[in-house]
Order: C-alpha cells, then sequence, then structure tokens
C-alpha cells in the first residue's frame, strides 16, 4: 500500500532523513517509532504529499506522491484519513458536524443518509452520545476518538495517526489503541502510527520501524522487537537511560563553560 | 552605523517580501472564490459574525460622530450667519469621507482582528492542515467566505455609519438648536451629489472592504502557529488596515476630486 524507497528530506540545511525506505503492506497496522524529532512525523507528511522529498520515491497505492499535481494530489487524499496529534477537532463545530464535514464536503448524499452514517461512525468509537457537544466539552481521549471518528468518515483506504497515545491516560489510551486496530480490522484498510508509545504499540501492530537520526535502525513484528538486542531498540523499549541515544545534547566542555578548566582558573 | 543600515535593509525587504506575498494570496482568493458564491450560505453565516456583529460599533460610533459634527458645523457655521447649512456639512462630510473611513477603520479593530485572530487560531491548532488532509482548500472552504463577508459588510456599514451619522447631525440640528427641519433636510438633498458624493463613498468603502478583508485573512492565514504568533498578526492587522485605509483614502480622495472639476 505504502512504500518509501531512499528517501531524503531536510528543512532548510538540517537533513531529517537520510535515505529512509520502508513498506507498509496492504490490511496491516504498521508502527514507526522513534525519539521526539526524529522525523516520524515528517515522514507521515511525506506520505499525505504536504511535504515533498528531495530525494527517492514516495509511492501511495501505486503512485509516486511527489510528482501528482493539486487535484491529483487532492484526489488521493480522499482515499485516505489522517489523527492529527491533538485531533484537530473544528472548534466552531459539533461532533456530529465535524465527522459529517468531509460527507458533506466530498459527497451529495441527503441529509438523513450523512445522519445515519455519522451516528454509526460515532458508535463505532463509543461516542454517539456526544453527537451534539462541542470539542471543547470533550475530554483529550474523547476528542482524539471524535477525530478517529472523522478520519474514518468516507472510509478511507490508508489511515494515519499522527502520535495518537500522547498525553492519554491508561484507559483512554487502551480505548484508542483497541479502536484503532478494530477499525482497520472492519474497514480492511491500512494504518500508519507514528508514536513512541512502546507498550501499546507492540499490543496492536503487525510490523513496527524504528527511526533514529533520520534513518530506520531496526524492525520487525512485535516478538522480533521485545527480544531484539539492537542497541537502540533495546534502549528504546526498555527505557533506558543511556545508550546511542546520549542523554546530553551535544555541548562544549562542561568545566570550561563553567569557568572552571585549568586555563581559565590560571587566567583568574 | 552599518547595523542599523543592514536592519533597515532587511526591514525593507521584508516587507516588499509580504506585499508580494499578499498579492499572491490575493490572487489566490480570488481563484478559490467559486464555492463562496456557489455555497453562499457560507458567506451568509460570516456576513453574521463579521458584518452583523460589527452593528452596533459602527451605528452607536456613527450616531456620536454625527452628533459631534453638528455641534462643532453649528458654532463655524454661525459666526458667517450659515447655520441653517449645517445638514449639508454633515451629510458632504459622512459620506464622502468619515462614512467609508471610520467605519472601515472600525470594522478592521472589530471584525479585522477577529477573522485574523480565527484563522491564526485554526493554523496553530492544526485545523487547517486537518481540513487540506482531507481534500478541502483552506483558502476556498475558510479564507474566501470570510473575504467575501467583508466585501460585502463594508459598504453596508458605511452606508448605515452615514445614515445614523445624519441622524444624529438632525438630533442636535432640529432638536437641540432648533434649525428647521424642512430647510435642514431640503438643504442636504440640494447639495448631496449622488454620483459625486455616495456613489464615491460606496467605491471607497468598497476598496476598503476589499483591502481590510484580505489583510485581515492573509495575517491570519500567515501568522505563526503559536500563542504569541496569532498576537501578534493580530495587532499587524489593525495597524497595517488603518495605515492601509488612510493611504487609500488619500488616493481615492485625489482622484475623485479631480473628476468633480
Amino acid at each position: 500500500m505504502v512504500e518509501i524507497d531512499n528517501v531524503d528530506f531536510a528543512y532548510g540545511k538540517r537533513a531529517i532523513l537520510k535515505g529512509i525506505s520502508l513498506n507498509v503492506p496492504k490490511g496491516k497496522v504498521v508502527a514507526i517509532m522513534g525519539g521526539s524529532g526524529c522525523g516520524k512525523t515528517t515522514l507521515l507528511r511525506l506520505i499525505g504529499g504536504q511535504l515533498i522529498a528531495s530525494k527517492g520515491r514516495v509511492l501511495v497505492g501505486g503512485q509516486d506522491v511527489g510528482t501528482l499535481d493539486a487535484e491529483a494530489m487532492y484526489a488521493m487524499r480522499r482515499k485516505m484519513g489522517m489523527l492529527f496529534q491533538f485531533g484537530a477537532l473544528f472548534t466552531d463545530m459539533s461532533v456530529f458536524d465535524n465527522v459529517a464535514f468531509q460527507l458533506r464536503e466530498h459527497t451529495d448524499l441527503p441529509e438523513e443518509m450523512i445522519r445515519d452514517l455519522v451516528l454509526m461512525k460515532l458508535d463505532a468509537v463509543g461516542l454517539r452520545g456526544t453527537a451534539k457537544l462541542f470539542p471543547a466539552e470533550l475530554s483529550g481521549g474523547m476528542a482524539r476518538r471524535v477525530a478517529l471518528a472523522r478520519a474514518v468518515a468516507l472510509d478511507p483506504m490508508l489511515i494515519m495517526y499522527d502520535e495518537p497515545f500522547a498525553g492519554l491516560d491508561p484507559i483512554s489510551l487502551a480505548v484508542v489503541g483497541q479502536t484503532i486496530r478494530r477499525l482497520n480490522d472492519a474497514l480492511g484498510a491500512t494504518s500508519i502510527l507514528v508514536t513512541h508509545d512502546v507498550v501499546e504499540s507492540l499490543q496492536i501492530v503487525d510490523y513496527l520501524y524504528f527511526v533514529s537520526g533520520g534513518k530506520i535502525v531496526g524492525h520487525g513484528t512485535p516478538d522480533e522487537i521485545r527480544n531484539s538486542e539492537e542497541p537502540f531498540i533495546r534502549q528504546f523499549v526498555r527505557a533506558e537511560l543511556d545508550g546511542p541515544t546520549p542523554f546530553h545534547y551535544p555541548a562544549g566542555d562542561y568545566a570550561n563553560e563553567l569557568g572552571l578548566s585549568p586555563a581559565a582558573l590560571r587566567a583568574k | 552605523m552599518i547595523k542599523a543600515l543592514r536592519s533597515l535593509g532587511s526591514r525593507g525587504i521584508d516587507t516588499i517580501w509580504r506585499g508580494g506575498a499578499m498579492a499572491r494570496f490575493f490572487w489566490m482568493v480570488l481563484m478559490s472564490s467559486g464555492i463562496s458564491f456557489r455555497r453562499f450560505r457560507l458567506t451568509i453565516r460570516e456576513i453574521y459574525f463579521a458584518g452583523v456583529m460589527s452593528l452596533v460599533i459602527i451605528m452607536v460610533s456613527g450616531l456620536f460622530v454625527g452628533m459631534v459634527l453638528g455641534l462643532q458645523g453649528f458654532e463655524t457655521l454661525q459666526k458667517y450667519g450659515a447655520q441653517e447649512t449645517m445638514g449639508v456639512l454633515v451629510a458632504l462630510s459622512l459620506v464622502r469621507e468619515l462614512g467609508p473611513v471610520v467605519s472601515a477603520l472600525l470594522f478592521a479593530s472589530r471584525a479585522g482582528s477577529a477573522i485574523t485572530a480565527e484563522i491564526g487560531l485554526m493554523k496553530a491548532t492544526e485545523q487547517l492542515k486537518a481540513m487540506d488532509m482531507m481534500a478541502i482548500d483552506p483558502i476556498a472552504r475558510v479564507v474566501a467566505p470570510r473575504f467575501w463577508a467583508g466585501v460585502i459588510s463594508m459598504p453596508l456599514l458605511a452606508a448605515l455609519f452615514s445614515a445614523m451619522g445624519i441622524f444624529g447631525g438632525y438630533i442636535v440640528g432640529v432638536a437641540l438648536i432648533d434649525i428647521d427641519p424642512g430647510v435642514f433636510w431640503s438643504n442636504m438633498q440640494a447639495a448631496v451629489d449622488f454620483r459625486y458624493d455616495v456613489l464615491n463613498g460606496f467605491v471607497k468603502s468598497f476598496v476598503f472592504g476589499v483591502a481590510v478583508s484580505i489583510i485581515a485573512t492573509f495575517e491570519g492565514f500567515d501568522a505563526d502557529p503559536t500563542a504569541e504568533g496569532v498576537s501578534r498578526a493580530t495587532t499587524r492587522t489593525v495597524v497595517t488596515a488603518a495605515l492601509t485605509v488612510l493611504l487609500l483614502d488619500l488616493i481615492l480622495t485625489a482622484f475623485m476630486l479631480r473628476g468633480i472639476h
């Protein structure tokens, strides 16, 4: 369904992704994991066509995203759903109108049918009772589930999740995780999760990729990842303080910066 | 010295760059305006928020400005025994200048800043990005209806401002100072020309509507997606719109006066 082939991407001179290649088969739930700022969300934006790779190809359903014009890009995005990190619900619309938004914009369905579809989507995420509420009246977990219902409103072939578990309590986290898996299987879709929540991801995904320093540093099924001895994966999965990802951000000599180096002391 | 020159140059380039970006944005809004008219209820909704919600400030301000004009005009005109022409002074001042200009300044502060803040916050909370990912163009769906709502509302608000101002002048002149109402209205009717006064005032308010609306929507769309960025964009909208309205007024007035002679 999604194939990323030797992709480079940089924001100005700052290289984010360096020669990344990965494959997401149809019908699977795949997680892309890595520390904050490692380029996970950039990967999602490349797949969605919001960014264009400076080198390599991003194929979605066989189409090269980098070569599509605006019309073809929008046609492709109609087959995609995306859940943003904090839901990105339209704050001036009710929950019902948020989920109905794409149906009203992209289809000519009668309002009664839209109503039934919206209630079915909301029921699938367990929030049919919130239809009349506004986003400001929802908890973080509920907002994420409404956004999930909105993302699948048009039954997309590809669903992308940007940090779906960030900031959720354990119950909401488990509910969102299970809903992602259930919806993917029910819709026969393909899902890509960008996250750093190891525990929840290992329970619901079929395959995982680990990104560090702009490269894929490991991949495998949940069982392979649990037993991996690859240093980065080990550090990440077991939440070890030090390892290939150092605790300290690169900086100059500590003693020197405090004015305690022998040379500085001599000068005093 | 070099540092100051460099800073001045950098500001100059930045201003030119923003002007170019705004012109390009204006073109994109015009090209994406189909939906604003095909689904006119989207524009109507924004007219309610931008126009109808500005009615109170526009009407009350218009009334007070007209009353002040009446009082000031009367004081000067009576020295020359021309107090009967107070209505003319009030009407011409309002229809030609104060109606379009003051209502545009009030509109920029009340509705323009709100439009900028709303679009800026939608950007900061990724709502515009989400819309784009749903294959819905945010310029067509969010920006264009707000732009056209501003363009449509502005001349109507300016007309209401002028009408309320004339009513304020009437209260002062006829009710307080005791000018004959027949003289008040007939002098005004005789002196105010539809083509040169009313129509020119309408043209001004239309141009101001375009300017204020494009500045407000551009600043929101271009805002840094942070609380501070939205706050700065809102301030920029009010300042830029006010200065643009005054500059455009000077240019338009120069052209329109030349038309009279």
